[in-house]
């Protein structure tokens, strides 16, 4: 039972990790920086809020929260691969621009400038028990979500969207040898375009995740998750199947330190950093090189 | 290039701009015969449903009872902070309100700089030399400190006699010696009236960022309650939301603080540590009017009603006869000075 709960919470913490990662790792192979993704969390968060608040439905919040993952993500596309903005600069700016906008339109919405009020999220258990709350029906119920299983779905759609499918490889070509692509008539802005909205639907999903599962939305609520994907992205080389394994590890150093503060056996500061330390460490090639996308955050003319 | 420089000189010219735009209904201005109070509103502003509702409620008040003219400034994140204080005491305001601890280096600068103009600092820190001795304050600035580990206190005595389980949960947002206090005073409670009493106590966190992560409130929750915790007391913003959202899963109870917190989870909230903010800074503003102003250091702890726990319509029927008449005996004894709560771990 124990080991049970500790691996449901496990997935219930890395289901916006890998929501986010999938998008992140969608993004960077097509030479884009998927820096913004924890903006695209929070207005996903945000959005899929307003949907559920006004329609009363969880799903309606969801297509909600993916357009506004779209819409996030449509800014950032029209910056970085329309005008050749720098990647870095649009990244962070757009994050800032995420914080924001959604506490601006929750002053608008809901006259608070800390939560909103609870909407209906996916309580697909708790409808068929009766509202059980025993321990038994709460692994369930946190199981027996739509979003949880998109989630363990996402980094294999995307593995099969970039290694299966002409798109995919289009992709490929345009992050690693744009001047290439562009001379076999690849469409390079095109191919990013697409890529950056794919990764705002996935990563809102993530959000939508987060405040669904909250039932309400809270200012700044995707509390850095979105810098974690991204160092899940780096640490697991920009492929799906160990970017999914660097969100499980992630995701189980979390649970690990949820699980033992109570012990106080490891300074709650030091497993803060594990994901952080990681990906310097991957990156500074100690435990295999990691190697970016060739274009990643070049522009193409 | 120079383009962009531009915009981002206009943007920058309109965002100053902005940061003089009077709310609607708000005095604007330096009126003479009325008191003219400035209130500065940490992060999270007004409709955080905690301190910052609270400040502006104090003041509404003082509007109402004192006629005294009131202006609010709600800053954004970084150091506009300093400049919504520091546009309030040029105005020549005659007492400058700055709400949260994240405040008190610039107001004690500031007190420094306008010696005519009064300062008062909601949850003021105290700054200390190299060995901790507290610094001297300027004359014309008031630290309003709650003594959060006495309301705590209380809240633990009633969790602990209220729980089934003798297991207790407390769930901090950042790590650090603000909070401390809400879980020291809180140990204290529950051992005070249950020697065999367990307290697990765990923080989201160490950046202020988990004071709003939701999420991580929901996960530290449930795995207390799925350790055999029955009652949960949260000091940790919005992340104590994600708290409540475990307490409704599980039907399991939650302790809310700062305000009452009833609302955000009707029937699992046990009660709330309430700080009052609203009294404070309505009775700062009385002195202020009366003349009878003083700067220092002001602790508001239970004898001063400074601190108190939730005990209504709501949450009598959670709450037995014999349970409260303890808690109050409780209460009568910190203020008679027969129990010194502990303020650090």
């Amino acid at each position: 039972m124990i080991v049970l709960a500790f691996l449901v919470q496990a997935l219930r913490i890395a289901v916006p990790y890998l929501f986010a990662a999938a998008g992140g790792v969608l993004c960077e192979r097509s030479g884009v920086i998927a820096l913004t993704l924890e903006g695209w969390m929070l207005t996903g968060a945000f959005s899929a809020t307003l949907g559920s608040y006004y329609s009363g439905s969880a799903w309606a919040g969801l297509v909600c929260g993916v357009a506004g993952g779209l819409l996030a993500a449509s800014l950032h596309a029209l910056a970085t691969v329309r005008y050749r903005a720098d990647q870095v600069v649009v990244g962070i700016a757009a994050n800032l621009l995420a914080v924001g906008a959604t506490r601006f339109f929750l002053r608008l919405a809901f006259d608070s400038s800390s939560n909103s009020p609870r909407v209906s999220g996916f309580d697909w258990f708790a409808a068929v028990s009766g509202g059980g709350t025993s321990d038994g029906a709460s692994l369930l119920s946190s199981l027996a979500n739509p979003l949880v299983l998109l989630g363990m779905l996402s980094l294999p759609f995307v593995s099969w969207l970039l290694n299966g499918t002409p798109f995919g490889l289009r992709v490929r070509a345009v992050g690693e040898r744009p001047d290439a692509a562009v001379s076999v008539g690849i469409h390079v802005g095109r191919v990013r375009w697409l890529a950056v909205l794919g990764a705002g639907a996935l990563a809102s999903l993530g959000g939508s995740y987060l405040a669904l599962e909250q039932h309400q939305f809270t200012d700044s609520m995707t509390a850095g998750r979105g810098f974690i994907a991204l160092a899940a992205v780096i640490f697991g080389n920009w492929e799906p199947r160990r970017v999914a394994v660097a969100c499980a590890l992630f995701a189980i150093a979390e649970t690990l330190q949820i699980q033992l503060q109570g012990l106080q056996l490891i300074p709650s500061q030091f497993v803060e950093m594990i994901p952080y330390l990681l990906t310097i460490i991957a990156l500074a090639g100690v435990v295999g090189r990691s190697v970016s996308p060739a274009a990643l955050g070049r522009q193409v003319d | 290039m120079r383009r962009l420089i531009i915009l981002a000189a206009a943007l920058f010219a309109i965002h100053v701009g902005l940061l003089l735009v009077r709310p609607a209904g708000a005095e604007v201005g330096a009126t003479s015969g009325a008191v003219n109070v400035g209130v500065v509103f940490d992060l999270g502003g007004r409709g955080d449903k905690s301190f910052n509702d609270g400040a502006y409620a104090g003041a509404e008040r003082a509007v109402r009872e004192l006629g005294a003219h009131v202006r609010f400034v709600e800053p954004g994140e970084g150091s506009d902070r300093e400049a919504g204080l520091r546009v309030l005491a040029a105005e020549g305001m005659d007492l400058v309100i700055g709400v949260g601890f994240i405040f008190s280096d610039d107001l004690t600068q500031l007190a420094r700089e306008y010696p005519n103009t009064r300062f008062a600092g909601v949850d003021y820190a105290v700054p200390t030399d190299s060995k901790g001795q507290p610094l001297a304050l300027p004359p014309n600035l008031a630290a309003l400190k709650f003594r959060e580990e006495e309301g705590s206190f209380l809240v633990g005595a009633l969790a602990a006699l209220v729980s089934r389980s003798k297991t207790l949960g407390f769930v901090g947002g950042m790590d650090f010696p603000l909070i401390h206090k809400f879980e020291a005073g809180y140990r204290a409670g529950v051992r005070a009236v249950c020697a065999d009493c367990t307290v697990i106590a765990q923080y989201a966190g160490v950046t202020p960022e988990a004071f709003r992560n939701p999420g991580k409130g929901l996960e530290l929750a449930l795995s207390q309650y799925q350790s055999g915790v029955d009652v949960i007391f949260q000091a940790s913003g919005s992340t104590g939301l994600g708290v409540f959202e475990a307490a409704r899963r599980r039907g399991k109870l939650a302790i809310g603080v700062d305000a009452d917190q009833y609302g955000e989870a009707p029937g699992f909230i046990l009660t709330s540590m309430v700080k009052g903010v609203d009294a404070a800074v309505f009775r700062t503003i009385e002195q202020v009017k009366g003349g009878t102003f003083r700067g220092g250091v002001f602790q508001l702890g239970l004898a001063e009603q400074g601190v108190d726990y939730v005990y209504d319509e709501h949450n009598r029927a959670l709450i037995p006869d014999s349970v409260r008449a303890r808690v109050e005996a409780l209460r009568q004894d910190v203020i008679a000075g027969r129990i010194t709560v502990p303020s650090t771990r």
